[in-house]
């Protein structure tokens, strides 16, 4: 006979099994791509699929030599900062209005702001496009820049709206009192109190603009194309090269997946817009 | 030198009238304290001084300066916030120095500024700390002390104690006290603690609704309630109420009949109060005492007593259902259950009238 | 009068002088936000709307005629819209379903269990969320439902059965697996953070009444997770009902329309056919849409995103 105790243990350790498997069986395909990247194309294609094999860093070479991916690289990371910065600087003294002089128009605009990012891309793909070649912005960083600012821009003010309500009023007010002017206000009280939350807000857009993969699919084509774009151009089925294929994805994701996973504590609490404390 | 003056002040919010024309004087050195329960306004009249709120009409004058519309900055006022409101990635110093800094100040001459208010305030060892190394009463310091250094016309309190514990809170009044003679400042305070009023004031501005029941001294708001509000607002336990009639009216008073079963001639009058008319009768715990046998009484059933030690205050019902405080010997048996006699010393009984204003005593008003 | 009106010039002179702060500096700081966002909306759906009214294909520049409402009448009684609107729906609810009821189900197995590496667990469980639609779609095509080189396809034959192309048979089911496999961690990790802030004297009180493990889970914990329940609705419908990568680097819609959702097949007539007219027009039609569901889910949960606590 088991005790209570026991059966509660046992109980337990089935559980903690069971969301490891969960947890693997999640995991597995990042898991896989990883391990076919270290293949040579052969054993990649291998039946049944090799777990144990010979690791070898010849696609990561090959990668750079015959696609350039630090070309691709730097673009990907030229348009995300330079979109999230000038997101950011938008959207604060957005959302510093609304949180701390909150109107009865305050929630119908956030609200409206968040069904803007409703809208699907498609919809105005046309437009979009044209206008760019119209401007001579096709495959420029600079209109990747702007449409991931604006399309992220809903999305960043709801976030540091639900950062700066966090704030309490009273601090800003003593500021005030203190002389500070309104700039002075944001800049030496309210940004150091939220860097936190500024943080994993920026965060939040990296990946929105990382992984992106509409705009930057339609508005690009070499010059400005990002990672995204380097993948899809392995996608097309000119041949079977797995290994290589996993080898280039391994290298567009690892940055913003451990970046990711420094920070997904700040990064869960920010997208839960207030609904977690 | 600082008074300052509000004149006819206003303020609503979406057509809700919170500040309904408020006219006040607050002299030099004084400490003023604003008391009244929640959502009387008290708060938000010491905000439309700071200017943190916009006035809706009336004018506010800082040593004959109009500072209606003056910028919060600019109105050489100092605020201690009730969460403190210190700034989390501060050190005390910085905390402390901030507004002089803003100010553009030379560095030495603040530095020398803060040091002092840390030693008046006993806060030099904590100036390297960040707020949330702090412990409550410390934080309290700090955020007095940033209002020190600015060395301000006027220092305004919104409710500092409330988020102290109880023992803290005491101590804390006492140095607040200590504070105003050290510094010889102008103080507005804003509390809901009428204890706090009765200890700190020079003088207690009793708010209600949005309008000034009375203005006085602690002791003059104590014995001399204007009204039925101040009356029984201020002291612990309440002033305990019956109802009646007058009976009969004289130029040295007046007799009232109440609906507990007493005939009482008391030495109230008005020119408009007239027989017939239904009064209010205010009777404080101190000024009950149990009738000695023979002595005409009001008799009242006993209920639960609360015993501190010193005093008990026995809580007791009138036949009329009016509850009633006595305060009695504190080694007194519990007389629950028990029919007593109560006598009223008719020289301590306050008499309102059916508006609840207060119907003067003959005798104080002649002298 | 004079006195009174030179009062109020003074007054003003006061305002200015002191550079007093407008009480509410609002409308003045959104507004940059509210203006970009208006243009952003205004100015490519007025040109759609245009668009949407002339002839006009990239092939056959300059015959740019008024044509009214035919280019709707098209892209309505095109073959792929009626599989476009359901594929769009069913892989909007699908997802939502599968990560909702997935990740309120592994939020509390996780909270219910106790084990080693739970950071490496949580670790691994977040991991699908930071990886590019494109790479998803690409390691599920290449690795996972390959039907010969595939990990399924090995797992069949292991079992001795016929392995399955998976995207050629099951095209809409195995892009649903893989948009799900993206969005699932999402839910998991809100709900899981939000599990562990649940009140733990309330769930005691409820055990000292005689509520059972199931009873506390429907009654106390399903509420509580109300709030991140419709967050995780709000963002996913919004990043849902605009999937296009993982159709694109996968079944590129096909088999026919079998895996077409509205955004790809909006897409295909703009720049595969060069359709702009009829493209426009979808466009549209896509953006009526998501109006719809935006009405829709803001009537629902707007109160639960906005109201605190």
């Amino acid at each position: 006979m088991m005790t209570l105790k026991q059966s509660r243990r046992l109980q337990s350790v089935a559980l903690g099994g069971l969301s490891w498997l969960i947890a693997l069986l999640i995991f597995f395909p990042i898991l896989w791509m990883v391990l076919t990247s270290f293949k040579t194309e052969i054993d990649a294609f291998a039946t049944p699929p090799l777990f144990f094999f010979h690791p070898t860093l010849e696609n990561y070479i090959h990668i750079q030599e015959r696609s350039d991916y630090l070309h691709f690289a730097w673009n990907s990371i030229a348009i995300s900062f330079s979109a999230t910065i000038l997101c950011l600087l938008i959207a604060v003294p957005a959302a510093y209005s609304m949180a701390f002089y909150e109107t009865k128009r305050t929630k119908q605009t956030l609200l409206w702001m968040l069904s803007t990012k409703m809208l699907p891309p498609v919809g105005v793909l046309m437009p979009i496009y044209l206008l760019a070649k119209g401007t001579g912005l096709l495959d420029t960083k600079l209109a990747l820049i702007i449409i991931y600012t604006l399309v992220n821009l809903p999305i960043v003010v709801w976030m540091v709206y639900t950062y700066f309500k966090d704030v309490p009023r009273d601090i800003l007010e003593a500021a005030r009192l203190d002389g500070a002017t309104l700039l002075q206000e944001m800049l030496r009280v309210l940004l150091p109190i939220s860097k936190g939350g500024l943080a994993s807000t920026a965060l939040l857009s990296l990946i929105l603009c990382w992984n992106e993969a509409f705009w930057s699919l339609n508005l690009s084509s070499s010059q400005a194309a990002p990672l995204t774009a380097l993948i899809a151009s392995y996608s097309s089925p000119e041949g079977l090269f797995w290994a290589k294929l996993s080898a280039v994805s391994t290298l567009a994701c690892a940055p913003i997946l451990i970046f990711g996973w420094i920070s997904q504590k700040q990064l869960v609490r920010g997208l839960s817009f207030g609904a977690v404390k | 030198m600082a008074t300052l003056k509000l004149k006819n002040l206003k303020k609503g919010f979406e057509g809700l009238q919170i500040i309904k024309g408020i006219d006040l004087e607050v002299l030099d050195k004084e400490f003023v304290v604003f008391v009244g329960p929640s959502g009387c306004g008290k708060s938000t009249l010491l905000r439309l001084i700071a200017g943190l709120e916009d006035v809706s009409s009336g004018h506010i004058e800082l040593d004959g300066r109009d500072i209606t519309e003056v910028s919060p900055a600019k109105r050489d006022l100092a605020m201690v916030f009730q969460t403190y409101a210190l700034y989390p990635h501060m050190t005390v110093r910085k905390n402390m120095s901030f507004a002089l800094d803003l100010a553009g100040g030379d560095k030495a001459e603040v530095q020398r500024k803060v040091d002092d208010a840390a030693r008046i305030l006993e806060l030099t060892p904590l100036l390297d700390r960040k707020p949330r190394q702090l412990s409550g009463g410390q934080r309290q310091r700090v955020a007095i002390g940033r209002a020190i250094v600015r060395n301000p016309k006027i220092f305004l309190f919104d409710e500092p104690l409330s988020n102290l514990d109880a023992a803290l809170r005491v101590q804390m009044r006492l140095e607040l006290a200590r504070l105003h003679q050290e510094l010889q400042a102008t103080m507005i305070y804003v509390t809901h603690d009428q204890v706090e009023a009765m200890t700190l004031a020079n003088k207690v501005v009793v708010l209600n609704g949005g309008r000034i029941e009375q203005v006085g001294s602690p002791l003059e708001l104590y014995h001399h309630p204007a009204n039925l509000f101040v009356a029984g607002f201020l002291g612990t336990p309440k002033m305990a109420f019956l109802k009646g009639k007058v009976s009969a009216v004289d130029t040295g008073g007046c007799e009232v009949s109440l609906d507990a079963g007493l005939q009482l001639a008391l030495p109230h009058s008005s020119a408009a109060l007239k027989v017939g008319d239904p009064v209010t009768l205010g009777i404080r715990p101190e000024h009950l005492e149990l009738a000695t046998a023979g002595q005409p009484g009001l008799s009242v059933t006993a209920d639960v007593s609360e015993r501190l030690g010193s005093d008990t205050f026995c809580h007791v019902l009138a036949d009329s259902g009016e509850p009633l405080t006595v305060r009695l010997r504190g080694d007194l048996n519990n007389p629950y259950g028990q029919r007593l006699q109560l006598h009223l010393g008719a020289e301590h009984c306050h008499l309102f009238d059916a508006n609840g204003d207060a119907v003067s005593h003959a005798l104080r008003a002649a002298a | 009068m004079t006195t009174q009106t030179a009062n109020k010039a003074q007054l003003r002179d006061t305002r200015k002088a002191v550079g007093r702060r407008s009480s509410n500096p609002g409308w003045f700081l959104v507004s940059p936000s509210v203006l970009l966002l208006l243009l952003w909306m205004i100015v490519p759906l007025g040109m759609t709307l245009y668009f949407s009214l002339i002839r006009f294909n990239l092939l056959y520049p300059g015959e740019n005629e008024f044509v009214g409402l035919e280019n709707f009448s098209f892209f309505l009684t095109d073959s792929g819209f009626l599989p476009g609107i359901w594929n769009t729906v069913v892989l909007v609810l699908s997802v939502l379903i599968i990560s909702v009821v997935g990740g309120v189900l592994v939020a509390a197995l996780l909270e219910a269990s106790d084990f080693i590496g739970r950071g490496i667990v949580r670790v691994m469980l977040i991991s699908p969320f930071f990886i590019m639609p494109t790479v998803g779609a690409l390691v599920f095509k290449n690795l996972i439902f390959h039907p010969v080189s595939g990990i399924l396809a090995a797992l069949w034959r292991a079992f001795g059965a016929q392995p399955i192309d998976w995207l050629a048979n099951y095209p809409l089911a195995s892009i649903i697996i893989i948009v799900a496999w993206q969005w699932l961690p999402f839910a998991i990790l809100l709900l899981m953070t939000a599990i562990q802030s649940q009140d733990l004297e309330q769930k005691e009180a409820a055990r000292l009444d005689g509520a059972g493990p199931g009873a506390i889970f429907w009654h106390l914990t399903l509420p509580h997770l109300s709030r991140p329940i419709a967050v995780v609705v709000m963002i996913e419908t919004i990043f849902l009902l605009s999937v296009f990568a993982e159709i694109f680097t996968t079944t590129n819609g096909g088999p026919g329309f079998a895996s077409t959702n509205l955004a790809y097949l909006i897409y295909n007539q703009a720049l595969v056919q060069f359709d702009v007219g009829m493209a426009s027009a979808g466009g549209l039609i896509a953006v009526v849409i998501a109006n719809i569901a935006a009405v829709i889910l803001v009537r629902m949960i707007g109160k639960n995103l906005t109201d605190k606590g």
